[in-house]
């Protein structure tokens, strides 16, 4: 366990233990929202208050709690780079942001949409969608000052104090349409109740919030190898594996 | 491992020779506090801003009483967060510069406390006299008697978490030649819920409902603030330190 979590400290080992997962990772999400999403729009049952317009939660929804679990991930890796100061969790954070913005434009963006023919209008100040919006801000934050700093350790861990901070929100998002009266419906998923839709609803929105993460997992993974190869240009590891056209198969094994 | 021989010299010892927690804290609080009167206008700068822009929302949108007697609140508070953030880029600036902070983060005493000092005297330099000055343009703006005590309370409450907050930012940006910009994407969606429970509590105000729910929330957050924020913003400070 903890030689692994050491080994985790080595760009060069991460970066050939991530190749090897990233096809499994692609194939099973795209299988599983695939799955998912024809299931949803093309045979689970009406709702018999919204009709047709419901189906875009198989959307909203992945997006949204991905949006938000993208930056717990990146507080934790903040920790991670602060407390042991491993290279990857910073490579992780800082690859991640932009994905972790895209999410959160998606979720806005789908949930505008939906909203017009349930609520009357795209865009409404409630208290999920306000504090959305601060979320997508917390991210540009963190774009931003990674790219304001030249030297990379400092922006590192700047970047990760600014993350730690930033949590506070997360909470305030996942309740607020608990603790405030508000249009936006209640969670549609918790840990402790059956969920309040029928299975036929729920089971297909599961497997695409599961496909997401995956497919999540695999663009981490793509982008963090990318990340790597461009902080360790210098090293002769990535020089080999640039001569021989990335073809040659990268010892995982000791780094 | 015999007994010690007591030495001529004595050794200069930083950790006991230094002055108490206390004792610096104060020392720090006073320095600051001495150099903002001196520089009036880093002191006037932020009370000037504040009475523009809310004297911008009459002019630009309507001087209806109806209108800013429901808007006022909302836009008071606006204002107060905008001169807030304006004035950050100060806190840490000119002693990042001149060395001095660096001489305080050498001091034997924890640093998030002679932050927390610093944090205080800008407190006292831009967020107080905001309050102090809310009561006038609150009845500028035709808010009532009421609303412009709750309004005052608010902000009595919500300023120090603002100043707090916005250290955090600042000490993160204060390495940095063209802050002040990032500063405000780093501080503007830490205010937000700051700003949302400050202007509900003066519109339950309004309408009539106990507000002292609204006022405990409040006070959590400036607690929060005051435990958590010295702490980040001295991390923050080693960090920009160390990048120097």
């Amino acid at each position: 366990m903890w030689q692994f979590f050491h080994k985790l400290g080595s760009p060069k080992w991460f970066y050939g233990i991530a190749g090897r997962f990233m096809p499994w990772l692609l194939g099973a999400g795209l299988l599983l929202s695939l799955c998912g999403i024809v299931w949803g729009l093309l045979f689970a049952p009406q709702d018999y208050l919204q009709g047709n317009s419901y189906r875009i939660i198989f959307i909203h929804v992945p997006t949204a709690f991905l949006a938000q679990s993208v930056y717990m991930m990146i507080a934790v890796a903040g920790v991670i780079t602060l407390v042991w100061k491993m290279k990857v969790a910073d490579v992780f954070v800082r690859s991640v942001a932009p994905v972790g913005v895209v999410l959160t434009l998606l979720a806005l963006f789908t949930g505008a949409v939906w909203g017009k023919p349930t609520w009357g209008a795209y865009w409404v100040w409630d208290a999920r969608l306000t504090s959305m919006l601060i979320l997508l801000f917390l991210y540009l934050g963190i774009i931003g000052l990674g790219y304001a700093y030249s030297d990379e350790k400092t922006a590192a861990r700047s970047v990760a104090v600014l993350a730690i901070v930033g949590v506070v929100n997360i909470p305030i998002i996942k309740y607020s349409v608990d603790w405030w009266n508000t249009l936006h419906q209640p969670a549609t998923f918790r840990i402790t109740e059956k969920p309040t839709m029928p299975a036929e609803m729920w089971v297909p929105l599961l497997l695409v919030v599961l496909g997401t993460y995956l497919l999540f997992g695999w663009i981490a993974f793509y982008r963090m190898q990318t990340e790597i190869l461009r902080r360790e240009r210098r090293t002769r590891w990535v020089r080999e594996l640039v001569q021989t056209g990335g073809q040659s198969q990268l010892k995982t094994g000791g780094a | 491992m015999g007994s010690r021989q007591p030495l001529a010299v004595p050794l200069l010892d930083p950790v006991n020779s230094s002055p108490g927690v206390w004792h610096a804290m104060v020392a720090v609080l006073r320095r600051d506090l001495r150099l903002s009167v001196r520089q009036k206008q880093d002191l006037l700068n932020p009370l000037l801003f504040f009475v523009m822009v809310v004297a911008l929302f009459p002019l630009g949108v309507s001087p209806e009483s109806s209108f800013l007697g429901e808007a006022g609140a909302g836009i008071l508070w606006v204002g107060a967060l905008l001169a807030t953030m304006l004035s950050l880029d100060h806190l840490f600036r000119f002693d990042f510069e001149d060395g001095t902070l660096e001489q305080i983060a050498l001091q034997p005493q924890p640093l998030f406390l002679l932050v927390l000092s610093k944090i205080l005297a800008h407190w006292l330099v831009t967020g107080l006299p905001l309050v102090i000055l809310t009561p006038l343009l609150g009845l500028m703006l035709y808010l009532d008697g009421n609303s412009v005590a709750v309004l005052c309370l608010t902000l009595l409450i919500g300023t120090p978490v603002l100043s707090l907050i916005g250290s955090v930012g600042a000490a993160l940006t204060v390495g940095l030649r063209a802050g002040g910009v990032l500063l405000s994407l780093l501080v503007i969606p830490l205010y937000i819920p700051v700003l949302i429970f400050g202007t509900g509590t003066v519109m339950a105000a309004g309408s009539g409902a106990d507000v002292s729910g609204h006022l405990a929330l409040m006070a959590a957050m400036l607690v929060l603030a005051l435990v958590l924020a010295p702490l980040a913003a001295a991390a923050a400070l080693k960090i920009s330190l160390s990048a120097s």
